[in-house]
């Protein structure tokens, strides 16, 4: 019996703009079992890729995935201008496809 | 106890400043090496209490001799102060045929402080890229996370495998990105770590002869690929860095702070 699975792919750019370069990039495969996890290639684990799978979410887009989540932009709390940690320009992009279950 | 000789210049602190490490290719000499794997091999490294001073630790082991080379000391010295306290070490292990990638994570938990510790990586074996090793990432040092929390990232642009030979020690700002790579060898990996906790207030302790040279400022504004646009934040967090360094409240790097600092009084 088939079913319907999800994959992620999650792109941090260089800035907002949907066409601004990847600086880096997660892998997350619902379709794949765990024991395929880490056999094809470890891009979905740390390190386990050099460069990027797309140019730009754009890119990707035209590659067929959906982006599903925009990054919220939010002014610095007060005393914080300087400051640095997360990536900020984080976003998330499905793709669905039909397994056999 | 280092002589100047084996002291950092401005140019290195200017890189760890940037960067948030330095690398020391193939600095342990062999014998050395391969007595520390031993011990490593018997789990000989005895676990001291924090806080200890490191000179009163492992006087009778190789590690220990390791770490009183007089070109580590000359980077301890200059990093955290000639006396500097044990905070934990650690033997990494990654077993043969290990498949997984550790997640990215930075030790401890998030820290604010300006003052520093630094972390030792020690590589006793050969290193290639099938073997690992340690994955880091630099100029992330700054950035203000707690442990885990950057476990969703996988890869960047820019990252760097410590593909090393034997003998190869990295210093780190305790701040910095990292994780353990995969073994696909059919050998154990480790990596020695030592974190090491300053005991004196970390200004110039290195040789600062070259403290003027231009090429330090160009050092401290190299940019890394993965900051996007966020580089200039890093720059401004690079000069208060340096200022703290060096004493002088009044330095700057292409004018980032001195315009932001510029509040006329004048009627």
């Amino acid at each position: 019996m088939s079913e319907s699975r999800q994959k992620l792919l999650v792109l941090y750019l260089r800035t907002p703009d949907l066409h601004a370069g990847v600086v880096a990039w997660s892998e997350y495969d619902g379709t794949a079992s765990a024991d395929e996890r880490h056999t094809s290639g470890d891009a979905a684990d740390s390190g386990g890729a050099t460069n990027p799978p797309y140019d730009s979410v754009v890119d990707a887009m035209r590659d067929g995935w959906r982006v599903v989540q925009f990054p919220q932009q939010y002014p610095a709390y007060p005393g914080t201008e300087y400051q640095v940690s997360y990536l900020k320009y984080e976003y998330i992009l499905e793709k669905m496809e039909v397994v056999d279950g | 106890m280092a002589d100047s000789t084996h002291l950092l210049n401005s140019k290195q602190m200017a890189r760890f400043v940037a960067e948030g490490y330095l690398r020391f290719d193939e600095l342990v000499p062999d014998e050395l090496n391969r007595a520390v794997k031993r011990e490593m091999d018997d789990q000989a490294v005895p676990r001291e209490e924090a806080g200890s001073p490191l000179s009163t630790i492992w006087n009778d082991t190789a590690v220990g001799r390791v770490f009183r080379l007089p070109e580590i000391e000359g980077i301890i010295h200059s990093l955290v102060g000639k006396d500097p306290l044990y905070d934990h070490h650690a033997v990494h292990t990654v077993a043969a045929g290990h498949h997984f990638g550790q997640h990215w994570h930075a030790d401890a938990i998030i820290d604010t402080r300006k003052h520093f510790d630094i972390q030792f990586m020690y590589f006793a074996h050969d290193t290639p890229r099938e073997m690992g090793g340690t994955l880091i990432l630099p100029g992330s040092h700054y950035r203000r996370i707690s442990e885990s929390d950057i476990a969703r990232y996988h890869n960047f642009v820019g990252q760097v495998p410590m593909v090393c030979k034997a003998g190869t020690v990295i210093v780190l700002h305790h701040g910095m990105w990292h994780c353990a790579q995969p073994n696909r060898t059919d050998e154990k990996r480790y990596m020695f770590k030592l974190r090491l906790n300053p005991t004196v207030r970390q200004l110039r302790l290195w040789n600062t002869d070259d403290i003027d040279d231009p090429e330090v400022n160009h050092i401290l504004s190299t940019n890394q690929p993965w900051h996007g646009n966020e580089e200039r934040i890093e720059h401004v967090n690079r000069i208060h860095f340096w200022r703290f360094l060096t004493g002088d409240d009044q330095f700057d790097n292409h004018y980032w702070l001195s315009r932001i600092e510029n509040e006329p009084e004048l009627v």
